[in-house]
């Protein structure tokens, strides 16, 4: 690790200073001259009619400002939430997408679904008039089971049936023909439980409405404030572009739930410019429950064939995802493209093919969460691999290692539409391998039998692509936008630096890890440099954070225009030491040519008061960039998992947890190592506890942290964290992503581990105590 | 929250008083679960009689072969009292896993007891320990003390001014915590007065109970194998998203004999 502030240095995150003390500014915690404040009226019922409903009563007490319903809001011409990708069936056809509108209008479909808005001079007379509203609902019939919705009533009026899409990648005929002669065939049900995000930050939005200037600003928990500002202008119509500014102030956790388009941000903008006045709405926990987009929540069957030898010849994979009632701004991406393309896994499997057929039911719509489509496609591939090794009496590691793509092969076109650019997985997996005493583990199982345990070991070689690119690509493949990144660099008249990233920190550290790149590249001290983000206003464009690309997408678009500061400072140098611009070096922060030396401060001023300046150059020193990636990132590693079962009550006790993690070069290791943690706890919440549950009618369950179980520090060993290095082949910084990775591995290892335990019992997520008693013959 | 009348009085006879002339009234203890409650705007009483500011309610004795807890004493000083973790440290050991260290700083016995929340850990205590509790009218006994789902023999505007726990030679308590609450999925105590044991449950069914079956097999051979045939019938039992009723009956065993171990290693 190096001392200092540049590269590869455990830097001190500056954003905590006001995160741990209390100090940050989050949206709730900004105020408006004449602010109101709005409260939701959400549906009771999963589907529903939704008939008169009257207001009347409400908008008697005292300090209830308006009540605006779903009707309004249509008949002042507001748009669809859009879905932001199309994605095409096997026949060609565009998927089904059922209208959206931000406020139910004839029919809610979720529970939880907002269908008016209620406007109080108070918080208190706001909820107070949102028990007032009379709404007369008809009760519908319900599609809650996504492995039965594509039979059931469809319950979306108008549409055919309740199948968005039945999608597939890869060579079916060649799948089926390679399974048909392998020499032995594992086969899987497994499904993917549904979580709800749960950022320590409910979401939260300001509608601001200036009838003088016609402006609109929207102060809003988001991840992505100019695709907020792009779709609210564009196809929602609530204000063009031009006079909409969206801010996403400090931002408490996203994990995925606050990149989405929302009804609520949406109809707190629209209702400020109908009522004048600012409107606040900050969700209440039951609300973030309710109607934060949930994440996974998928049902596969899988075969794998293998041949004599157990190499790997073909991956059958048929997935029903869970799309929720509507599709959600990525919903429709995260089980196909984000899913599908990851099953080669680290592996040379020649023959894939994965279809998945995507449903409506009566649930909150589901999308992207931390990793998206990732940890669903890594559990698919190592529970097989898992599985396949113990039926074969194989030790799992070396089935593996047999089976991982080598470093010789790269670039490695897989079955599903990848070109992985680089890694070394056996260095992970051999890293691994030895943190975690592979060797000494037959001993730890006879001791744990000895104590009344039984003991087992699961391993998760993941994959998982980031940054999404190139931006022609993604779109050919249907999204909706581009996913390029961009930057601006600042020099101030004085030698400091303003840095304008179009990326988004919601806890990933950008404002100390984005310094230290600038200061590392410039030779500027970090101290000078400050990183500005999340303000349309103050920013020309951006696409935010997620899908681990700040770094290699956002980090990249600095490194360009920080390569145009250079090459206008030579200009700027040669001109002050008589010579041309080919003739100067950049180094440390110091032009120089021959004997004579200039600081990056020193020209910056001279670039500001042009005394003596290059007459063809203008003044100022200022850049900006944007950067189309060439390729996804693959960060890989491999994690290994070992877990103690009570017999007697089924408990499973996470005594051990391994990663190791190829992450490309790394800026800043300690907020890599938090990165990593984090994304464990997450995993084993997955593994072990967490399940976002409806009952038969429709009803969310796990409607608090009472019934919904989050994982806790003590629930969690001390993870041993390592890495090992590969660079990226095609950004400046040879940097890969590490957002996502703990999430994406762990649950797949946790499992394993569960599974070896109980002799390769095809334990379901979350493994529950209860599950596992019954797994172990508890009746 | 709705607006409400909100009242601090300084003794049990003034609550009592203010309850009486209210016309809606609830009495706010350590407010673990009525502060939610009425943030989640589940609950409109007219009046909150905040039961903090009486001093005679707090406060921890031993003597005469027993431990007398005040209502108001919250759950951190039961756990971290020397004398009861002396007398009865299979009490102490009960308090200290309430919940987490906010709820246990927060939360009242007296509260939790008048509650009968069927997960609640004291509960298993007050019943496993043959714990009377007084109130400002009357004694009651620990053994009919609870009635069913968050309900209690306690009379409208009876308030419980302190529970007394006879101390027993040795007694133990194993808790199977729920994951996501940390409440009780079941917990047991078990306790030994001079060779009369005494099984007190909790978690299991609608509200803590004496376990007479498995108090009977211990009566008779008071070791961790008198239990290894016990059938624990799970009619009636709890049966929720957290655990079946099946596995609830399933887990009073293994608790059972868990603290039978524990108290027998004491």
């Amino acid at each position: 690790m190096s001392e200092g502030t540049g590269i590869g240095a455990s830097v001190k995150r500056r954003e905590d200073v006001r995160f741990l003390t209390g100090s940050g500014t989050y949206t709730d915690d900004l105020n408006q001259p004449g602010q109101t404040y709005g409260v939701f009226l959400r549906s009771p019922h999963a589907r529903a009619r939704i008939g008169a409903i009257d207001a009347s009563e409400a908008l008697a007490l005292d300090g209830v400002l308006a009540v605006y319903t779903g009707q309004d809001s249509a008949a002042d011409g507001l748009g669809d939430l859009p879905c932001g990708w199309l994605v095409k069936s096997k026949d060609g056809s565009d998927m089904v997408s059922a209208p959206r509108p931000p406020l139910a209008v004839t029919q809610v479909n979720y529970v939880g679904e907002p269908y008016g808005l209620v406007v109080g001079e108070t918080l208190a007379a706001a909820q107070q008039g949102a028990e007032l509203v009379m709404t007369d609902f008809t009760e519908l019939n319900p599609v809650v089971d996504p492995a039965s919705a594509a039979d059931s009533e469809t319950i979306h009026e108008g549409l055919d049936s309740n199948v968005v899409y039945d999608w597939g990648l890869g060579d079916e005929e060649a799948t089926d023909a390679a399974l048909a002669g392998a020499a032995h065939v594992t086969q899987l049900d497994l499904s993917n439980n549904r979580l709800i995000p749960n950022a320590i930050e409910p979401r939260a939005a300001i509608g601001v409405y200036e009838a003088a200037s016609g402006d609109y600003t929207l102060y809003a928990t988001t991840q992505n404030p100019h695709l907020e500002r792009l779709v609210l202008a564009a196809f929602v119509q609530v204000a063009p572009e031009h006079k909409l500014r969206v801010v996403a102030p400090d931002v408490g956790g996203g994990f995925g739930s606050k990149i989405f388009i929302y009804p609520e941000e949406t109809i707190v903008l629209w209702a400020a410019g109908k009522l004048g006045r600012p409107i606040k709405w900050t969700a209440h926990r039951y609300e973030s429950f309710l109607a934060d987009a949930h994440g996974r929540d998928h049902i596969t069957h899988a075969q794998l064939g293998l041949d004599r030898d157990g190499r790997f010849v073909a991956l059958k994979v048929s997935t029903t995802a869970n799309i929720g009632a509507y599709l959600s701004t990525f919903g429709s991406s995260v089980p196909t493209f984000l899913y599908g393309t990851l099953l080669a896994g680290q592996y040379k499997t020649p023959n894939i093919y994965v279809e998945t057929l995507g449903v409506y039911t009566n649930t909150c719509p589901v999308d992207a969460y931390r990793g998206a489509g990732r940890p669903e496609a890594t559990f698919v591939v190592e529970r097989m691999v898992e599985t396949a090794a113990r039926e074969l009496g194989r030790d799992p590691a070396e089935l593996r290692r047999l089976n991982m793509i080598q470093p010789e092969d790269f670039p490695y076109e897989t079955p599903v539409a990848l070109v992985y650019d680089t890694g070394d997985y056996e260095a992970s997996l051999d890293k691994a391998l030895e943190l975690a005493d592979y060797g000494g583990f037959e001993a730890r199982r006879r001791e744990s039998a000895a104590a009344g345990k039984r003991r087992g070991v699961g391993f998760a070689c993941y994959i998982e692509a980031c940054g999404i690119a190139p931006s022609q690509l993604a779109i050919s493949l249907g999204a909706g936008v581009g996913l390029y990144e961009s930057g601006e660099i600042r020099i101030n008249p004085t030698g400091s630096v303003s840095v304008f990233t179009g990326a988004h920190s919601h806890g990933q550290g950008h404002e100390t890890t984005f310094a230290q790149v600038v200061s590392d590249k410039l030779g500027i001290p970090f101290d000078d440099i400050e990183i500005v983000h999340g303000d349309s206003g103050r920013m020309e464009f951006g696409l935010g954070t997620y899908g681990s690309r700040s770094l290699a997408v956002g980090g990249s678009a600095l490194i360009v225009a920080a390569d145009k500061i250079i090459a206008k400072g030579k200009k700027i140098a040669a001109h002050m030491m008589e010579t041309t611009d080919d003739n100067v070096d950049f180094e440390d922060g110091t032009f120089s040519s021959g004997n004579q030396q200039a600081t990056i401060q020193e020209v910056a001023f001279a670039s500001y008061v042009p005394a003596d300046y290059p007459e063809d150059l203008e003044p100022g020193l200022s850049e900006k960039a944007f950067y189309d990636p060439k390729n996804f990132t693959y960060p890989a590693g491999t994690h290994i998992a070992e877990v103690e079962v009570d017999e007697e009550t089924g408990e499973v006790d996470l005594v051990s947890f391994v990663a190791v993690d190829d992450f490309g070069e790394i800026i800043n290791p300690m907020i890599v190592d938090g990165q990593v943690h984090g994304g464990l706890a997450q995993g084993a919440g997955q593994a072990l506890m967490e399940h976002g549950r409806y009952d038969d009618y429709g009803q969310l369950q796990t409607g608090s942290y009472m019934d919904y179980c989050m994982p806790r520090a003590d629930d969690l060993p001390d993870f041993v964290v390592d890495t090992t290095v590969t660079a990226c082949t095609h950004n400046p910084l040879g940097v890969k992503g590490c957002g996502e990775a703990g999430a994406i591995g762990s649950p797949a290892a946790i499992i394993n581990a569960i599974s070896d335990a109980l002799d390769g019992h095809n334990i379901a997520m979350p493994a529950t105590s209860e599950q596992v008693w019954r797994a172990l013959g508890g009746k | 929250m709705y607006q409400f009348n909100y009242a601090k009085p300084a003794t049990v006879a003034e609550a009592a008083t203010l309850y009486a002339n209210a016309e809606d009234p609830v009495f706010l203890s350590g407010g673990q679960t009525l502060i939610p409650t009425l943030r989640q705007r589940l609950a409109a009483p007219t009046d909150v009689i905040d039961l903090s500011g009486i001093g005679e309610l707090s406060g921890i004795a031993v003597g005469d072969g027993k431990v007398t807890v005040g209502a108001f004493t919250r759950h951190c000083a039961v756990a971290e009292s020397a004398e009861v973790q002396a007398a009865i440290p299979a009490l102490a050991d009960l308090a200290g896993r309430i919940g987490d260290a906010q709820v246990r700083n927060c939360g009242t016995i007296g509260g939790s007891v008048a509650n009968s929340d069927p997960a609640a850990d004291y509960p298993a205590a007050v019943v496993a320990l043959g714990a009377t509790v007084r109130t400002d009218k009357r004694s009651i006994s620990g053994d009919d003390f609870f009635r069913d789902l968050f309900e209690t023999a306690l009379e409208p505007g009876e308030i419980i001014t302190s529970i007394e726990f006879p101390i027993p030679d040795r007694a133990a308590y194993r808790k199977f915590p729920n994951p996501a609450s940390r409440y009780a999925v079941v917990g047991v105590m078990v306790a030994d007065f001079g060779g009369n044991v005494r099984v007190g449950v909790t978690g299991a069914g609608p509200c803590a109970f004496r376990a007479r079956t498995i108090e009977d097999m211990l009566n008779a051979n008071l070791s961790t194998s008198a239990l290894d045939g016990v059938e624990v019938p799970d009619a009636g039992f709890n049966n929720d998203l957290h655990a079946s009723a099946e596995y609830r009956a399933h887990l009073v065993k293994v608790m059972a004999r868990r603290a039978v171990s524990d108290l027998l290693g004491a």
